[in-house]
């Protein structure tokens, strides 16, 4: 029997044992919640390492006659989403000792489940195997939003979470019946030969790209966003806001080159319009957020923008810098969300409020969401100017000037609201300020990396270098 | 290791060693920032003294200690470029005379000083590195990173409206430099002819450019992002109507930050203006000119008119700032070579000025507690070094002949009226009128808060300037005074790089 083809999955078969491992473990040792963690956190790290031992000699492959397709650029995405889920493994560590005990096993089974569903999204060459990808993803996902069992807020946002999902997928289920209907194939090259600008092909596209921008949270289809964000636990939304959303937008980027890319006008025309009115609301509703999450869920919107920004290009340059720019944001939200986190389990505090006056009593902790904040606003010489620039180079090699002044005049919106963290953290006196704490050291850990992400990766040219070489476009 | 390099690397050091002190061991603190800081002066000293010996024997390259660039970013062809020409090497010389200043005078700060200190730094970083880069892309790095601390060094450290001013000023510079980022992207990818390697590096892109234009290539583009580009540094150089920001800055923030920001960080802004815009977008700077000359010309009529009413002391001298500053623009559209040199004095001059000025409004308001002239009289009785020292900035600033504003201005004028276009000597004519007002907001308030009854009965105790303070009021002094008294050397040498530039349009 050959096994070739089950050997390019390496990746999937990989994330599958850690899995099974983890279910079986939590039936054996689950009563100790401490060593349960250790070992899922352990095995979930081996794969990890394990995954970035082929950096670099991926080739671009196919197996099960195109369904699944890798190469190193799909290698690359799916490790760093791997390291983004250590982040949140780590943030969550003392939520899951202690609030979460009972269902600490499910976090950890569950997350991976989504996480198995995002590699087939990413890897896939059918729209079937991405539509099984999307859902694997999205149905455990609707779990985890609830896991704060005894909060309304949970099961409501676990409730906006699981409807709209349902209904973005029978929005693009019909995009690709349609896409069927007039290509006669599912497989992303015979679509690509089979594309035409008809109106029967146009309205496919823009019922496909509106149930993933459901996902991606994409204006007008991010209606959820903010209330799922704000009543999931905040392990569950830092995963949201991250590996989620990265994820889908890769793969939205894969598809739109692969299957769509003989008629890019079809789908380019909506983007733009799409990433103006996303990073435009988006910035504009986080201005009036209080509820550090749900502030965190309009600035991930903005920030969704600005990587479609990237996406819209469809060239090799536009894929690395959207890569490089979710990489970046990767490092720096979950910086953000480990100090939320943090504090939220020590004190239960999440308004901007809480946090006046943060610098004198935790100073660490404000300098590590100032400098999250920096980089998110895209201030050099944190990584987060680097991505931002690279995202704007590459549109702006496509003559999209307009596009491009429009996306800059509204970082300087969305640096207005990061400044008011940091000005509430630094600037800004309490009389009751949170007291000073000490995080778990697992939350340490987290932070450390993420802070250390955020000061060098965008000096170190290799990597932006390494992610131009191996992407692709048209 | 390339010379230029020490301005970013010493303050660098001085981050990690101060970042390694204890917060509560101020005076080390202030110890290294002080030693540091001479030892940018000396390097900045140095420079100068070499750099006038390579021109003198005959070195005539249009850059001076360039490095082999250093790959970045290949794929976008990003470079650590660095190299002077007479401009940067005035320019550098000034921000290293401010630094230090600015260090002696924030002796007084007693509040947070290890982050103070650190804020301090890294906006230096960002001034050196932006006048010693030859590549835009770290140009524009350096630049923003000059921007950002003043958001914290004015929020936590300065006064009155603070958290609004130092809001306002951070939003409306870091739009300047939206623009900016569109200028930037649109030269590079407009700049190279097809197919050729597209370049950040300044030099290459200056004569890709001017080959271009003699190829007959339509050169459309200029006319997109030269404006952009104009007004993204022109809002740093506080150009009407984009100059908003620059009172309500300078009046709230901490002196020394004041001083470094009217000082060097206004002088980014004009800097870039001529050496990103103009000389890289010669076509389009001829053809719209007119519209910026009508801008700055306003700015310095209007900002020369608002002094003239304000009663807060800083708030005068900011907008003093703004109708000086415009004037630096202004001359550097005039595009001829009298012109431009007396802009780039005036730069000098109007960096050392305000500096004094805002350091001697600081020590003044630590004093007195007040900075509303309406307030405060007769100061020359009880502190007479510094209500001297204050006259005397006065004085350079309405330009008496034998201090730096005279040489600058008089450059400037006599070059502006050269142009034999009817509507530029329309706008020069109205231009030298801000003289004339600047002399009625100088006296008046030399007149009110220094001469006079005392009008507070508190102010007869005060004291006179401390060592640190008189160590930074005379150097400035003296400097403003050398460039006053020998302006020979300083104008050749900025005016052999203003020919490299004049000679494109």
């Amino acid at each position: 029997m050959d096994y070739s083809n089950f050997l390019i999955m390496n990746h999937e078969i990989s994330l599958v044992v850690v899995l099974i491992i983890t279910l079986l473990a939590d039936l054996i040792i689950g009563g100790n919640k401490k060593v349960f963690q250790y070992l899922a956190l352990g095995l979930f790290t081996i794969h990890t390492v394990l995954g970035f031992t082929q950096w670099g000699s991926v080739g671009d492959e196919t197996s099960f006659g195109g369904m699944y397709i890798t190469s190193d650029i799909h290698s690359f995405v799916k490790n760093f989403l791997n390291l983004g889920t250590i982040f949140v493994f780590l943030f969550g560590f003392e939520w899951n000792k202690t609030e979460n005990q009972k269902h600490c096993g499910e976090f950890y089974f569950l997350t991976l489940s989504t996480l198995l569903g995002m590699y087939l999204m990413i890897s896939s060459g059918n729209f079937l195997l991405f539509y099984i990808g999307l859902e694997t993803a999205s149905i455990p996902m609707a779990a985890l939003v609830a896991f704060n069992k005894k909060e309304r807020e949970s099961a409501e946002a676990a409730a906006k979470y699981v409807l709209t999902a349902a209904f973005s997928s029978g929005v693009m289920l019909f995009g690709i019946s349609l896409i069927y209907g007039t290509c006669g194939s599912l497989y992303f090259d015979e679509v690509l030969v089979n594309f035409f600008d008809s109106p029967l092909h146009i309205m496919a596209t823009i019922f496909f790209i509106a149930g993933l921008g459901f996902k991606i949270s994409l204006v007008p289809f991010h209606l959820w966003t903010a209330d799922t964000y704000q009543g999931a636990p905040t392990a569950v939304t830092a995963y949201l806001s991250v590996i989620s959303k990265g994820s889908a937008a890769f793969a939205l980027m894969c598809i739109l080159v692969k299957a769509f890319s003989n008629y890019p006008d079809v789908w380019q025309s909506f983007l733009w319009w799409i990433i103006v009115i996303t990073i435009t609301i988006g910035n504009l509703f986080a201005i009036r957020q209080e509820n550090l999450k749900r502030f965190l869920a309009f600035s991930s919107i903005s920030q969704a923008g600005y990587v479609i920004l990237g996406v819209y290009t469809g060239t090799a340059q536009g894929m690395a810098t959207v890569v490089f720019y979710l990489f970046i944001y990767m490092f720096t939200n979950l910086a953000a969300f480990g100090v939320i986190s943090s504090i939220e389990n020590k004190t239960g505090r999440l308004n901007m409020d809480d946090y006046n006056g943060l610098y004198s009593t935790n100073p660490k902790l404000a300098f590590v969401m100032m400098l999250a904040m920096f980089s998110l606003g895209g201030i050099p010489i944190f990584a987060g100017f680097f991505s931002k620039f690279f995202i704007f180079a590459a549109a702006m090699r496509e003559g999209e000037t307009l596009l491009v002044f429009i996306a800059l005049l509204n970082t300087v919106i969305s640096l207005f609201y990061y400044l008011k963290v940091v000005k509430a953290m630094f600037i800004k006196t309490s009389e009751n300020p949170i007291e000073n704490f000490k995080s778990d050291n697992m939350t340490r850990i987290g932070l450390f990396i993420c802070t250390l992400g955020i000061l060098v990766l965008g000096l170190i040219s290799p990597i932006y270098e390494y992610i131009n070489g191996i992407s692709f476009g048209f | 290791m390339n010379i230029l390099s020490l301005f970013v690397i010493i303050p660098l050091i001085m981050m990690a060693i101060i970042f390694c002190i204890k917060g509560e061991n101020k005076s080390l603190i202030r110890v290294v920032m002080s030693v540091g800081g001479l030892a940018l002066l000396a390097v900045s000293a140095y420079l100068t003294i070499n750099y006038l010996k390579l021109r003198s024997g005959g070195d005539d390259s249009e850059f001076l200690f360039t490095n082999t660039p250093l790959m970045w970013f290949e794929s976008l062809n990003i470079h650590y470029a660095v190299g002077v020409d007479g401009i940067s090497v005035a320019m550098l010389l000034l921000s290293s005379i401010i630094v230090i200043t600015g260090v002696f005078v924030s002796y007084a700060i007693e509040d947070k000083v290890k982050e103070y200190f650190l804020w301090f730094l890294m906006l230096s970083i960002g001034v050196f590195g932006f006048f010693i880069s030859l590549d835009l892309f770290t140009m524009f790095l350096f630049y923003e990173v000059a921007l950002i601390p003043m958001y914290l060094l004015i929020g936590l450290w300065g006064s009155g409206k603070k958290e609004y001013s130092a809001m306002k000023l951070t939003l409306m510079l870091m739009g300047g430099s939206a623009f900016l980022m569109v200028g930037i992207l649109g030269i590079y990818y407009n700049s190279t002819p097809d197919g050729a390697l597209r370049t950040f590096n300044i030099q290459e892109i200056s004569q890709n450019v001017a080959a271009l234009a003699n190829s007959g290539a339509d050169m459309s583009w200029q006319n997109i992002f030269f404006p952009l580009t104009f007004i993204g540094f022109g809002v740093l150089g506080a150009m009407f109507p984009f100059h908003t920001w620059s009172p309500d800055g300078h009046a709230s923030a901490p002196t020394a930050v004041s001083m470094l920001h009217a000082g060097v960080l206004m002088k980014l802004g004009g800097y870039g203006c001529f050496r990103v815009a103009m000389y890289l977008m010669p076509q389009a700077a001829s053809e719209l000119s007119w519209i910026f000359i009508i801008l700055t010309g306003i700015s310095v009529v209007y900002g020369a008119f608002s002094a003239c009413v304000q009663t807060d002391l800083k708030y005068i001298n900011a907008y003093s700032s703004v109708s000086h500053c415009g004037l630096v623009l202004f001359a550097l559209l005039m595009m001829n070579k009298a012109a431009m040199t007396g802009a780039i004095l005036q730069m000098v001059s109007h960096g050392l000025m305000t500096a004094l000025f805002f350091a001697l409004i600081g020590m003044i308001y630590g004093r007195t507690h007040t900075r509303d002239i309406r307030e405060m009289g007769g100061l020359m009785k009880v502190m007479p070094v510094l209500c001297v020292c204050y006259v005397i900035a006065g004085l350079a600033s309405l330009g008496l002949p034998g201090l730096s504003g005279f040489v600058a201005e008089m450059t400037i004028f006599v070059g502006a009226f050269q142009h034999p276009d009817l509507f530029h000597r329309i706008f020069v004519i109205l231009g030298c009128s801000s003289i004339v007002i600047t002399a009625v907001y100088i006296l008046r308030v030399v007149g009110k808060i220094l001469f006079g009854p005392m009008q507070d009965p508190h102010h007869e105790t005060l004291t006179d300037a401390v060592w640190y303070e008189k160590v930074a009021v005379f150097s400035l002094i003296f400097a403003i005074a050398a460039i006053g008294l020998c302006p020979l050397w300083l104008s050749d040498m900025i005016s052999e790089g203003i020919e490299n530039i004049v000679k494109i349009f």
